[in-house]
């Protein structure tokens, strides 16, 4: 559902992932012997080259964090990306849009596990990636904070959120990283499916009842801001906030166009599809740019995305809260399931034996 | 017990009747037998193959990326085992 790479200035997830990894980095770089200059000299031309980096090659350790960090935020975005719609599953209006938000739910459910998959290939384990996400060390796009009130926030979250997930996961597909690139060319394929259910849905609306209209309409109004505020923090012009990860993330190929350009390509995608379905979009400063071929649009509420961010949106408590009682709930399960991989292994074991023995 | 006792398998696809498995990707199970079901439900959910393979990450022997230059060097100086190599009349038919 969306992948994107920033921290706040102040948060200490930003740097190395902890002091110790940072003191690794500068004594690892403090003796380098010839073979990892070569392996890094070798990093630099396949960069260049624009090819892809694959699992085992040499790669300087940020470049290896970074990637770490980032697909982590997308893979647990999509996991806590499972809750807000999952909360409308058993009130959806009929079997055919229950049966779509099932089966929308479960996309999330394996996007998330494709990044995790991505992610373990460059040495961080699938428990530690959880952990990292049950005990907060790791975000997940704030945009899940935001509580799904009615149904048309179902449809909002497929226009909208979904949109401007697929805005930045399609560049993503280029990334330098070869299963990072590969995990969103197969996210990519299912979102198109996710967006469009979701327009259609207040499409369904905006051709109802004048209220099944007003609630497509405050269903715009309150996905709309924090949509384009999934794009990140400015990262061009005089705006722009420093400390980002920006340039040195477009420098290594995992990104390929800045926060900015992409929020204002969405915009521009959105403007006449909101039109086409009959909403106002809730910004008064939205305004088509003859000059630049661009719309003009209002300022972000940068104050309530940090704030989101460090932990005060209006369900942040509740999707951790659920996402590690659901774990624990689970462990039975998996239990479960190594107890009886385990004694199908020794019954094996133990029918090779017994065939041995009557031969002999 | 722990989940981190849950070992990797590497998934293979078959697309179509004809082509080859191909690598998709990995999930976690906790035996072969779960994991050709974790990865039809995490690489098949719109009919994108006839076949799934896992095998047990373990178990995978794989050349080194260290040695790719040396590994692979062999190859480089044999022009000859192209087809482009050889210089023929042009006015000579399928060949």
């Amino acid at each position: 559902m969306y992948g994107n790479d920033f921290a706040e200035p102040d948060d200490p997830g930003a740097g190395p992932l902890n002091a110790a990894d940072g003191g690794a980095v500068e004594a690892a770089a403090a003796h380098v012997d010839t073979k990892a200059r070569e392996g890094l000299a070798s990093f630099d031309a396949i960069i260049a080259a624009d090819q892809r980096i694959e699992p085992r090659d040499a790669m300087p350790e940020e470049y290896r964090q970074t990637l770490i960090r980032q697909i982590a935020q997308h893979a647990h975005s999509e996991i806590i990306g499972m809750q807000p719609e999952g909360n409308w599953i058993t009130r959806a209006p009929s079997l055919r849009r229950k049966a779509i938000l099932i089966a929308k739910v479960q996309d999330e459910a394996g996007h998330g596990l494709y990044l995790y998959s991505a992610a373990e290939t460059l040495g961080i384990t699938r428990e530690e990636l959880l952990d990292r996400l049950h005990t907060g060390k790791q975000k997940y796009s704030s945009i899940f904070n935001y509580p799904t009130l009615t149904w048309a926030d179902c449809g909002a979250i497929g226009w909208l959120v979904d949109g401007a997930a697929i805005m930045n996961q399609v560049p993503l597909c280029r990334c330098s990283y070869g299963p990072y690139a590969r995990a969103m060319i197969r996210t990519c394929k299912e979102e198109s499916f996710h967006q469009r259910q979701g327009f259609e849905l207040l499409w369904e609306l905006m051709r109802g009842t004048p209220e099944q209209q007003a609630m497509a309409q405050d269903a715009t109004n309150r996905w709309w801001w924090p949509a384009l505020a999934m794009f990140g923090p400015r990262d061009t012009g005089e705006h722009a906030v420093t400390g980002g990860h920006t340039e040195q993330s477009m420098a290594w190929g995992i990104k390929r166009f800045s926060n900015d350009d992409l929020r204002q390509k969405f915009v521009d995608m959105t403007v006449p599809q909101a039109a086409r379905l009959g909403v106002t979009l809730p910004d008064p400063d939205l305004l088509w740019n003859e000059e630049r071929g661009h719309y003009d649009f209002g300022e972000i509420d940068w104050d309530e995305f940090w704030r989101v961010i460090k932990g005060d949106g209006a369900c942040n408590a509740a999707r951790i809260e659920r996402r590690v009682s659901s774990h624990e709930q689970g462990a039975w399960v998996r239990e479960a399931a190594t107890a009886y991989a385990a004694k199908q292994r020794e019954r094996a074991d133990g029918a090779v034996g017994a065939g041995e023995g009557s031969a002999a | 017990m722990s989940e981190g006792t849950l070992p990797l398998f590497e998934v293979f696809v078959r697309a179509k009747r004809g082509l080859s498995h191909v690598h998709v990707g990995s999930v976690h199970a906790s035996d072969a037998a779960m994991a050709v079901r974790n990865a039809r439900d995490l690489y098949t959910r719109r009919q994108e193959g006839v076949s799934i393979w896992v095998v047990a990450a373990s178990d995978i022997v794989a050349s080194s990326p260290d040695e790719k230059d040396s590994f692979f060097d062999p190859a480089g100086d044999k022009i000859y085992r192209h087809p482009t190599f050889y210089e023929v009349p042009e006015d000579v038919e399928y060949l």
